[in-house]
């Protein structure tokens, strides 16, 4: 938090937004006795461990971090994740996609793309640590879905989602109260936009992996999306590899998640190439949410964050 | 820069979409993707031009019916300020979603159309915004294209509002002539209404005074959690975290702990940045006092000589908000109430207030979804409770049925103690 204004006692935009977010932290705390948080390894998520760490301060973070692995994350966003943790003090669980597929649990689909097969895999950590509060650190912002989800997102036991079956919420008043099974996904982010992300990040001095700053990279152009070429993306026939100074706005999976042009290599550059830019987050970077109009609404209905 | 909140509310075909859409799109939100679907949309349904109302319709559900059915929440900022918009459906079996939309806001924006003049849904809208105490109003008189811009017809649509407002003890009206369609008055004042001489609605959002909105005299302080770091490094450590919902907190206050009455001194106020002299809302702390007392969660900090009643019985307006339930008299349900959770009997269904023409049924004997009406409670612990008008934080419940574990009902306290 900046210094206190004691002539007006005004709060500015990014305090007030993390004071509500850590009064979200507290309450889960307060009121659940199996929380844990999502971590991807995103921007997102280590604002996400920021806040849980301010509101609870000087004490840890009272709850274990869970991230689901799909065995195609970038080398960075893993080595930023241990660094993290070990820091912290926090325990990391890891659900791992590869060993779903390797007993048979899910199937690898023939694209090779394991967005879809994360949800089941969830599901089945969440399950067996019988989590009933989990901290996402998705937007409102990022999606016309998302726009309508509550900050406690109600979940029935097979973890998914009613649009029309919402509990209303008022205030700052959250209704934390579920039966066996069922379970709150609760998102302190709601009101934060990208650019506040940034702003946060910026403020905060918050350490990111290497991947969102611009760097030199070998691409493939597929579709106007720029994919890096390493162990995931291997050239097709006809396709031209290109050396290209980019950088990432999400981070997801390395055959999933496109790169974007850009010189941006600090922190300053990149809000500022935030604030002007004119493609969404997802619509620039994710192949999994083109499929359609609803793509997103219809994969958190699954159960998906 | 600062954060001001706003609810909208209109009738279907108002134009409400249309009117955020243009508010995201000239103050350039929308995203370059974001207006090819739209555009896609729009050409694939044979409209004529792109239709932004389609930027802010969410779910399936709604783009099948072509309604807006629940809260979905918008975001824009100019230099100025951030705002997040809750942008509520109008129709009357809508009316939770309203009051959930305007629970937080600072300024409720109701929407007319300009050749149908005030409705009574238009009254309901601002009735239920003067409910949820909103600081500000903002009526904004939509199509004006269709009536030839004509200051006739605003007037008297400003003239009649203002006559039904005077009743609703609205602490701040605008009225606002536009054309969402063709961004009259929008962003930016419209040359083809010479006669309106008030601001656009963007200049007026920008600039609406909100910072002394707040309670800044009553020291309000839920205790929402307490610190007890397990390391030896802190192993004294015992550390108040919360919300402050009213007044100033400053190290060196004497405070009085309520229900308990315990009484002692601010030592620390403190984040995790470091220590602070002074605490007002909606800042996030943690408190430390001089002395070693019995606080838990659901115990409030106050100034001795500034206390909230403490009390067990409650006169409040709730909305009911389920539709499998009624409210009824004799019913029980959890009640929140700041931090604070009990168990609460309704006494008495005094009247149910019909929100259109705001008749009091006093035989009324239950009330159904999206109804509106005053209640006594009796709960199982003493409460500390503000009227809702001085003080939304520590005046606001909510209800929730024990069995389905749904939120039933929120609650403003028109009385407390
Ligand atoms: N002529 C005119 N039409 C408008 C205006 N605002 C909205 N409309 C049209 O009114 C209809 C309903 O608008 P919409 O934004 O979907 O209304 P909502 O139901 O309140 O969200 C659409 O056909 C809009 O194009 C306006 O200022 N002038």
């Amino acid at each position: 938090m900046s210094d206190p204004d004691l002539n007006n006692y005004q709060l500015s935009q990014l305090d007030t937004l993390e004071a509500e977010a850590i009064h979200i932290f507290r309450e889960v705390i307060a009121e659940f006795e199996r929380p844990v948080l999502l971590f991807s390894g995103g921007k997102d998520s280590i604002v996400m461990l920021r806040l849980a760490q301010k509101a609870f301060y000087p004490a840890n973070i009272p709850m274990p971090v869970l991230h689901v692995d799909t065995g195609q994350n970038f080398q960075e966003v893993l080595q930023r994740r241990d660094e993290l943790v070990r820091r912290l003090g926090v325990q990391l669980i890891v659900g791992s996609v590869q060993e779903a597929i390797d007993n048979g649990s899910v199937v690898e689909p023939p694209d090779g793309t394991r967005n879809r097969i994360q949800t089941p895999v969830l599901l089945d950590t969440l399950e067996k640590h019988r989590f009933q509060a989990i901290f996402g650190g998705a937007r409102r912002d990022e999606d016309k879905a998302r726009a309508k989800e509550r900050v406690y997102s109600f979940r029935d036991e097979f973890g998914q989602w009613d649009p029309k079956n919402q509990r209303p919420e008022l205030w700052s008043l959250y209704n934390s109260r579920i039966h066996a099974g069922e379970s709150i996904r609760v998102f302190p982010l709601s009101n934060w936009t990208e650019l506040d992300i940034w702003h946060y990040i910026a403020r905060e001095r918050v350490e990111l992996p290497s991947i969102y700053y611009a760097h030199e990279r070998e691409v493939v152009d597929r579709g106007g999306m720029l994919y890096a070429v390493g162990e995931f993306i291997t050239p097709r026939d006809g396709e031209e590899v290109l050396t290209k100074r980019v950088r990432y706005r999400t981070v997801g999976d390395a055959n999933l998640t496109a790169a974007v042009e850009s010189d941006a290599d600090t922190i300053e550059k990149i809000i500022e190439e935030v604030a002007t830019t004119r493609i969404t987050e997802r619509g620039a970077t994710r192949g999994d949410d083109k499929f359609s109009e609803a793509a997103m609404e219809d994969r958190k209905r699954e159960g998906y964050f | 820069m600062d954060i001001l909140r706003l609810a909208t509310a209109g009738s279907v075909d108002d134009g409400k979409s249309t009117l955020i859409g243009r508010l995201l799109y000239d103050t350039k939100t929308v995203f370059a993707d974001q207006i090819a679907a739209v555009e896609r949309v729009s050409q694939e349904r044979g409209e004529e031009r792109v239709n932004l109302a389609l930027l802010t319709d969410g779910l399936r559900a709604e783009r099948e019916q072509g309604i807006t059915i629940d809260v979905a929440y918008r975001y824009f900022a100019t230099a100025r300020r951030k705002f997040i918009i809750a942008d509520t459906p109008g129709h009357i079996q809508y009316t939770r979603n309203m009051v959930t939309g305007a629970s937080t806001a600072d300024l409720a924006l109701v929407l007319v159309d300009a050749r149908k003049g005030i409705l009574e849904q238009s009254r309901r809208h601002a009735f239920l915004a003067t409910l949820l105490q909103v600081p500000h109003l903002v009526l904004v008189v939509n199509k004006m294209d269709l009536v030839d811009y004509s200051q006739e017809v605003f007037d008297q649509i400003h003239e009649e509002f203002t006559a039904f407002a005077a009743k609703l003890r609205i602490p701040d009206l605008t009225v606002i002539p536009v054309s969402a369609l063709n961004g009259d008055n929008v962003v930016s004042r419209s040359e083809n209404m010479p006669w309106y001489d008030g601001t656009s609605l963007l200049h007026h959002l920008e600039n609406v005074h909100i910072a002394s909105d707040r309670n800044l005299i009553d020291v309000r302080f839920p205790v929402q959690y307490v610190i007890r770091p397990q390391s030896d490094d802190w192993h004294d450590y015992r550390g108040y975290a919360g919300q402050v919902a009213g007044g100033v907190l400053r190290k060196g206050d004497d405070v009085i702990v309520l229900p308990s009455g315990f009484t002692s001194r601010i030592a620390v106020i403190e984040t995790a940045d470091g220590e602070i002299e002074a605490a007002y809302p909606p800042m996030s702390v943690t408190v430390r006092l001089e002395d070693d007392i019995d606080v838990s969660r659901g115990d409030m900090i106050c100034r001795p000589n500034n206390q909230p009643n403490v009390t067990q019985d409650i006169d409040a307006m709730v909305c009911w908000m389920d539709e499998k339930a009624q409210l009824r008299p004799g019913a029980k349900y959890a009640i929140k109430h700041t931090t604070r959770t009990a168990r609460t009997i309704v006494k008495d269904l005094a009247y149910r207030l019909d929100v259109n023409s705001l008749h009091r049924d006093e035989t009324a004997q239950a009330l159904q979804l999206n109804e509106i009406g005053r209640v006594v409670l009796r709960s199982t612990q003493p409460l500390m409770a503000d009227e809702y008008g001085r003080n939304r934080a520590t005046g606001g419940f909510i209800l929730i049925d024990e069995g389905t574990n749904r939120t039933v009902a929120a609650g403003m306290i028109t009385d407390a103690g």
